[in-house]
């Protein structure tokens, strides 16, 4: 019982999820409407399950002094906080001037803004140690990265300015954007598609199972 | 030494790299150098669709960003929000990612400040809510389903801008600036299931995979990253807001990257070369 | 006669037409307007020709029909343009559209749109009553000019038209899959090329076990109904079973609880079909925060701190790819990434050892099991792909044959 009731509702609802794509009357409308605000309000819920583990895990590395305790306690000291100061004043978000704002614009935004800076940094190291000519396919893609990417400034029209428009980076750099490239999109997507349409099919009827939690 | 020498290029530490990129993104920052941005023919379509509706049109613009990728997509919001209150286009908008929704309603708010608009007549804001396909379904349907009260608590239906709007039919277009993979629900729903006119502006990374929808006619527009916000500075006609300042540092990271993969390689045959021999 | 007034066309044509031009331009009065799109090359002037607008007149023919294939209750209203609303003369300052449940009387104002306007859905009728409206267009000194009126009734409907096609290849490949199934469980032979990626995880997880260090296991950010973040479940429980038996670490940090609570599970069931369920601790699948960089920073600092011998990056991944790959680098980990997110498969690629890309992460559970219903599933999107081919072929021949034609079957292929 404890697998052929979830997989009864998991068939249930995919199969009437299927085919009230096809069917505009407004019982289906309804329904339909219905499945995705409940959806919406058990999401939420799912989050007290998450912050559950996160206090349990930290305060278990509190309690054994394992080598980041204390790091656990900024953790959790930080979730309290940020908690305790939105709850507590019901103007957190539209204060400009509140403590709340505050820690989001000065604390939250530049250390996550800086988190995605990274990437120019990775992005140079990677392609230094990845974008060797080693084989034919590396080498083409070296050449597209290198055209693509001074194609995409001014640098790539001041080197190539003086050939015919259709040799200059820029031009070419477009060229690549819209032809090979979503080529070869287009093909992956449809792929991808397949595949999702596949593995839905598959849980809908019940081949596929890893979702309710390993073993047969 | 011929050989030693490449192969420490070769083994470079990391470090070196990091810090030249640093550099090399930092320095132009310092001072304002005009470079040349050229317009794309994705980034002109967006331009000309707002340019082309009659005044007092109602369009969406739904923003997702936050504070990881308000760099790249901030200044596009601006230029945008710019553009559609200078025609005296009325904008709905959302902020369907959580951790943008303050940054949204500060763009907006300072954006409409900046002409002299008003909320409720000129602008609306939705605001926040979760599930974002979910929300985008819904809102093909009406507004009102996820979005009774708008961000502030004003029932939407007391705000004169939204007498006689239901849902996406009654805007002209949408130009959904989004960071997130909630893109693929406004292609696929709000295109998709409802047919509305959908341009968008993402981040340089994920631009690329979407041109594939520009030429399948799902979406009329594109602006990509930092230089589809420069590109949409320039035909607004502000050449030196921050979009195309910032273009100076991309240009010379670019370069200095491609030096980076030319000595990588340099390296890479140079000591194939003498292990061969 | 004829050659000589031919000439006299051909030789006088030209000055003829400027010397008209020049004597008419002045005639008329010019309203210039600058639209300056470029500062560094400022032109585009728009003209209006007022003496020449058109008298003021009601809109263009008026239809109201039910909107199709929704589930009712809106009723789309068109009209033709009133005469000066062109983008030239801007005599119309807009159009109000009036509504009743009479013919004749009983009209109530129920929109103003602006001029160029020449469409407007009605979202708040009721089903199976009669609705009339009325369109005026609106000029100077707000006179107003209607003329006809047209009604239409709203309507569900059973069956969406448009999407007949999704409907036919819906059932095409459902039963292409059963066909397939069948065929592989009556011993019928279903070939699936080697797929490296899949092939690495078991050399994987015994370099972990060798080296005395755990394994990094890293589902993705995506929900637990992601396509992808399923196919992780999958080679989780491979990973899983394995580590399990080698009696190897195996840490799992997550974006989202609901994935938290199955990978524990997953996890948990691995463990206990390998004889070892006492050696699992729930402590080492655990929810890390729902924000995309503090979720890599703290993955970044496991991997640093841990040291992991093998990271496995399967599901769903956006931006934070290649901080985490190149820091897995850094660290000195064998890494096997999988993700169905386009663009963050050539990060992977310069990064890690082995990528499975698009679907062929998500064969990996038939690619593993080898079990007939799986594979005939697998092979069942391969026929799925020559359908699309076809379909492609029979675009490219279309449009070859003509832009109508072409237009014609896109627009039947994307349906609504």
């Amino acid at each position: 019982m404890r697998r052929e009731v979830p997989l009864t509702i998991v068939f249930i609802c995919g199969a009437f999820m299927a085919f009230q794509y096809f069917v505009p009357h407004y019982a289906s409308a309804t329904v339909y409407e219905y499945a995705l605000n409940w959806t919406t309000i058990i999401s939420i819920f799912t989050l007290a399950v998450g912050i559950g583990s996160l206090v349990n895990l930290h305060s278990d590395r509190i309690a054994r002094r394992k080598p980041t305790w204390r790091y656990s306690i900024v953790t959790l000291a930080a979730l309290a906080f940020m908690t305790i100061l939105g709850v507590s004043s019901p103007d957190a978000l539209s204060n400009p001037t509140g403590l709340f704002m505050k820690v989001y614009f000065y604390i939250l935004s530049p250390v996550q803004a800086t988190m995605f800076a990274l990437l120019a940094f990775f992005i140079a190291s990677a392609a230094y140690r990845a974008f060797r000519a080693k084989t034919l396919l590396a080498t083409l893609l070296l050449l597209s990265a290198v055209i693509v990417m001074l194609g995409r400034v001014w640098v790539g029209d001041m080197l190539t300015g003086w050939l015919p428009e259709g040799l200059r980076f820029s031009y070419v750099a477009n060229y690549i954007l819209d032809f090979p490239n979503t080529a070869a999109k287009q093909a992956i997507y449809i792929g991808v598609g397949l595949g999702v349409a596949g593995t839905t099919l598959k849980i809908i009827l019940g081949i596929e199972r890893t979702w309710l939690g390993g073993g047969k | 030494m011929y050989g030693g020498f490449w192969q420490k290029v070769a083994d470079l530490d990391r470090r070196w790299i990091y810090l030249v990129i640093g550099l090399a993104t930092f320095i132009p920052v310092l001072t304002y150098i005009r470079v040349p941005v050229s317009i794309t023919s994705e980034v002109s379509a967006v331009y000309d669709k707002l340019d082309s509706l009659p005044r007092g049109t109602v369009v969406m613009v739904p923003m997702e960003f936050g504070p990881s990728t308000m760099a790249e997509l901030q200044p596009m919001a601006t230029a945008v929000l710019r553009h559609c209150f200078s025609r005296d286009l009325k904008v709905i908008s959302t902020a369907l990612q959580i951790e943008g929704v303050i940054l949204v309603e500060q763009v907006l708010r300072e954006t409409a400040m900046e002409y002299s608009k008003n909320y409720g007549v000129d602008y609306v804001f939705l605001g926040y809510k979760p599930s974002p396909d979910m929300v985008i379904l819904n809102m093909g349907e009406n507004f009102r389903n996820s979005f009774p009260r708008d961000y502030y608590g004003i029932e939407l239906d007391s705000l004169s801008m939204m007498n006689g709007i239901s849902n996406y039919s009654n805007t002209a277009c949408i130009v959904n600036i989004n960071a997130t993979s909630g893109v693929d629900y406004w292609i696929n729903y709000a295109n998709g299931r409802y047919g509305a006119d959908l341009a968008l502006g993402v981040t340089a990374v994920i631009a690329t995979d979407y041109y594939a929808f520009l030429h399948s006619g799902q979406i009329f527009g594109l602006m990509g990253g930092l230089k589809g916000a420069a590109e949409y500075e320039r035909l607004i006609g502000r050449p030196r807001d921050i979009a195309n300042r910032a273009m100076t540092s991309v240009s010379v990271a670019h370069v200095f990257i491609i030096l980076f993969i030319i000595i990588g390689n340099a390296a890479f045959f140079a000591n194939r070369r003498k292990d061969r021999s | 006669m004829g050659p000589i007034l031919k000439r006299f066309f051909l030789d006088l044509s030209f000055p003829l037409l400027i010397f008209s031009v020049l004597i008419v331009k002045p005639c008329v009065a010019v309203d210039r307007k600058p639209t300056i799109k470029d500062p560094e090359s400022p032109g585009d002037y728009v003209f209006r020709y007022k003496t020449l607008a058109p008298d003021p007149g009601p809109p263009g023919r008026l239809i109201a029909a039910d909107a199709p294939n929704d589930a009712g209750g809106t009723i789309i209203v068109s009209w033709g343009k009133a005469p000066g609303d062109n983008g030239i003369f801007d005599t119309v300052k807009g159009y109000i559209v009036y509504r009743s449940e009479a013919p004749d009387t009983g009209f109530s104002m129920l929109t103003r749109l602006p001029a160029g306007s020449g469409s407007y859905s009605d979202a708040s009728p009721e089903n199976g009553r009669s609705y009339y409206y009325r369109v005026a267009s609106i000029y100077a000194d707000d006179t107003l000019m209607a003329a006809e009126t047209a009604g239409a009734i709203p309507r569900t409907q059973f069956f969406h038209t448009r999407r007949i096609l999704v409907l036919l290849f819906m059932l095409f490949f459902s039963g292409a899959a059963i066909f397939l199934i069948s065929h592989s469980k009556k011993g019928g032979d279903l070939y699936i090329r080697p797929i490296a990626g899949i092939d690495a995880v078991d050399e994987a997880i015994g370099r972990a076990t060798e080296m005395g260090r755990p394994i990094l296991f890293v589902p993705g950010l995506g929900e637990a109904s992601r396509v992808a973040t399923i196919a992780a479940f999958t080679i989780l429980g491979r990973v899983a079973r394995k580590v399990a038996e080698y009696q190897t670490r195996i840490i799992v940090p997550n974006y989202d609880p609901v994935v938290m609570t199955i990978c524990q599970e997953v996890v948990k069931e691995a463990y206990a079909a390998a004889g070892r369920p006492e050696a699992f601790d729930v402590k080492d699948v655990y929810f890390v925060t729902q924000d995309q960089f503090p979720y890599t920073a703290s993955v970044n600092g496991t991997m640093l701190r841990e040291r992991p011998a093998t990271n496995f990056y399967m599901g769903m991944f956006y931006a934070e790819s290649l901080i985490l790959a190149e820091t897995g680098f850094v660290a000195g980990s064998i890494q096997i990434a999988g993700t169905d997110q386009l663009i963050q498969i050539p990060f992977f690629i310069a990064s890690c050892d082995y990528t499975l890309m698009g679907e062929e992460l998500y064969a990996a559970s038939a690619y593993l099991s080898r079990e007939p219903q799986q594979l005939g599933t697998l092979k069942a999107q391969d026929w799925g792909k020559v359908a699309a081919i076809l379909l492609t072929g029979a675009g490219i021949i279309a449009y070859l044959f003509s832009r109508g034609a072409g237009d014609a079957l896109k627009a039947w292929v994307i349906g609504g």
